[in-house]
């Protein structure tokens, strides 16, 4: 039992007090940024990255871990009693929690939701005990035309799945490449971009990068949109669950962690798809399926275990592989980078102490934001009353203090400024973010990894197709890219007989 | 076409822009790789230091040229919603410009009045752009931030924010 007795000694480094106070404040910080309106799990890690600098790693991740899973636990609350998800991945939980809170069932929807965040975190991470070893002695093995195939295979994943339009997919992706692209090339130390000024010759941050993006474009695009009416905020009471409901919700507790934490694995996955999935699953098995649309417990009680699983299942492929596959994940792994840590199989031997301290942390974590959430939901909801002005004003001075504290210099405000400007933009004509932020992080070490092969193989480009693994990746990725080629060519005759212009 | 049609044709193809933006950062990446660096690949890095900017600055381009096209053929991206948004009405130029304005304010103040007087300042002018007006409790909250954030980045964590004049005082 060597996967067993490591987790037990990450339990002993995770209860020292430091590592629970650092579990306590990422869960408080994350359940407060998730129950804030506007303000992601994505977002919020961007914003705290440069706290980090102070900060040893251990330390970090153990807050990063909390935040992730406690701004899972605070989304589903602002869904349910604002009925205006702010995460992609709690519109599931507004669709049934909201018309609960609105016939007097605020308490038992968020006890649903919590328990099940709760449920499907635990059986999430447990599964990532079970498997993260495994997949990292298989990826041991793998080499540089792997990497490179798992990589381009991120980014057709995230371009093609995500959003409407391909097109502007591989726009945002091509963006992020060419800005990672600036400053000195690692092998060869030649300029790249730089244009002959001395501060691009480090490149751009990724932390200003992050907070140009997911903080400072956010903040400039709900300015230009900033909703001018009150919204309504359902009072509720002290959550709790009567035993009738406790016979509605334990099932699909359970049953919402096989859909999440395998979505949550795989490239583009993330917990929007699954949680769907979990909402779809629930109504058709349920004996109340009239009650659906008008505040069944199940559709909170699935989705949101689901949720939980899925941010496991990131986790998983994050730290095994290296391959972030949600924005959130897409920082964490810039936070890694930071500490000049690369996450991937080796990290289960390099950083055997850290990387199961991070597990055992991510069990207590979830015991605090239950034992946290049941008693305080009545406290987090008069977040959702703060005056917008103070919440975006708050959210640009934190990328400020951030970016300035990349490197000291005042100059970075307006690069930050000019990148969330870009963001401003993307989001304005629908270019999705996580392409870009994907292609800034990744986008490096995937060229590290091209040119690595081809260092190996003398050039020779059939390297990059030369092992299995590397194959069936490569014809995935020629999946993704066809099958919607395929479907608009067997579509064409209707689309022919619409008008040409509406 | 007449003058006034074509402005509001422009208007509904602004997306172009973006088109354009492709466009010129493709040009620039490929200008820039094709002249500034020198030599290929070498024996110990077959693939050199330029052919994936040459391959970035391609593929802006050819994007360039594919969002032009959906564009002309009525393609739109979508803008994005979210909790705080209401796509109802226009953009609201101001406000964006006002906080562009000042985030470039507080980039010139850190040197120098340091970051708690322009923390403050940035807070306080965010809320104000952002259509706040309470006189006494804008700028109190502001300096309260602000001062709050300089003691624990700078004494607590470590990371150094310049303290400014205001350190004279103190």
């Amino acid at each position: 039992m060597d996967t067993f007795s490591s987790l037990m000694d990450g339990f002993g480094h995770a209860l020292t007090p430091t590592n629970l106070l650092f579990a306590a404040i990422g869960v408080l910080l994350g359940t407060a940024i998730g129950v804030l309106p506007g303000i992601g799990p994505a977002m919020a890690l961007a914003l705290l990255l440069p706290v980090t600098y102070a900060f040893d790693p251990t330390g970090a991740f153990i807050m990063f871990a909390g935040i992730y899973f406690g701004g899972m636990f605070g989304g589903s609350t602002t869904s349910i009693l604002l009925n205006t998800p702010g995460e992609s991945a709690a519109v599931v939980a507004a669709i049934e929690g909201n018309p609960m809170a609105r016939s007097g069932r605020g308490p038992q929807a968020l006890a649903a939701a919590a328990i099940g965040h709760f449920v499907g975190g635990m059986i999430g991470t447990i599964l990532l005990v079970l498997l993260a070893p495994l997949v990292a002695g298989l990826a041991v093995g793998i080499g540089a035309p792997d990497y490179f195939a798992v990589m381009v295979l991120a980014f057709v994943a995230v371009t093609s799945v995500l959003g409407s339009s391909r097109v502007r997919g591989f726009a945002s992706l091509a963006i992020g490449l060419a800005i990672g692209l600036v400053g000195l090339d690692p092998l060869t130390g030649s300029q790249r971009l730089t244009f002959g000024i001395p501060q691009l010759a480090d490149g751009i941050d990724v932390v200003i990068v992050a907070v140009g993006i997911f903080a400072v474009g956010e903040a400039l695009w709900v300015a230009a949109h900033l909703r001018r009416t009150e919204q309504e905020v359902i009072p509720v009471g002290q959550p709790w669950l009567g035993s009738d409901d406790l016979r509605r919700t334990w099932k699909p507790w359970l049953r919402g962690p096989l859909i999440g934490f395998p979505f949550g694995a795989i490239p583009a996955g993330g917990a929007e798809i699954p949680t769907f999935l979990s909402y779809v699953l629930e109504r058709r098995l349920s004996r109340r399926r009239d009650e659906f649309g008008k505040g069944a417990i199940e559709g909170v009680a699935g989705p949101e275990s689901a949720s939980s699983a899925s941010s496991a299942g990131t986790l998983t492929a994050m730290l095994t592989i290296g391959l972030p596959t949600t924005a959130t994940a897409a920082v964490m792994l810039a936070a890694f980078q930071q500490f000049g840590i690369q996450p991937g199989p080796l990290l289960f031997q390099r950083e055997s102490q850290l990387v199961w301290t991070l597990i055992a942390s991510l069990f207590i974590g979830l015991v605090l934001l239950l034992v946290l959430n049941l008693p305080l939901a009545p406290v987090w909801a008069k977040l959702l009353r703060i005056p917008r002005p103070y919440l975006y004003a708050g959210i640009l001075f934190f990328a400020c203090v951030g970016a300035y504290a990349v490197s000291g210099q005042p100059v970075d405000l307006i690069v930050l400024l000019v990148i969330g400007v870009i963001g401003f933009f993307m989001r304005r004509y629908g270019l999705p973010v996580l392409p870009a932020v994907l292609g800034v992080i990744l986008g490096p070490d995937a060229e590290l990894q091209l040119r690595r092969a081809l260092q190996i193989a003398d050039g020779d480009w059939l390297t990059l197709v030369s092992t299995p693994l590397a194959v069936i990746v490569y014809l995935a990725i020629l999946v993704l890219l066809l099958v919607p080629i395929a479907r608009k060519f067997v579509k064409r005759p209707e689309k022919e007989r619409e008008p040409a212009d509406h | 076409m007449s003058a006034p049609i074509d402005r509001t044709w422009l208007k509904d193809h602004s997306e172009l822009g973006i088109s354009a933006f492709l466009f010129a950062a493709g040009a620039l990446v490929l200008g820039n790789t094709l002249l500034e660096t020198r030599g290929g690949g070498s024996s110990s890095d077959p693939l050199g230091p330029h052919a994936v900017p040459l391959g970035v600055g391609m593929l802006l381009l050819l994007l360039a040229v594919l969002l032009t096209l959906d564009v002309l053929r009525g393609g739109k991206g979508e803008a994005e919603s979210g909790d705080d948004i209401d796509l109802t009405h226009p953009s609201d130029k101001r406000t964006v410009l006002m906080l562009a304005g000042v985030l470039v304010a507080t980039a010139v103040l850190i040197p120098l009045i340091g970051w708690p007087l322009a923390g403050m300042a940035l807070f306080w002018g965010a809320t104000y752009s952002l259509g706040s007006r309470e006189i006494p409790r804008d700028p109190l909250i502001a300096a309260g931030v602000s001062l709050v954030t300089w003691f624990v980045f700078d004494t607590l964590l470590g990371v150094d924010l310049p303290g400014g004049p205001l350190m004279g005082l103190i």
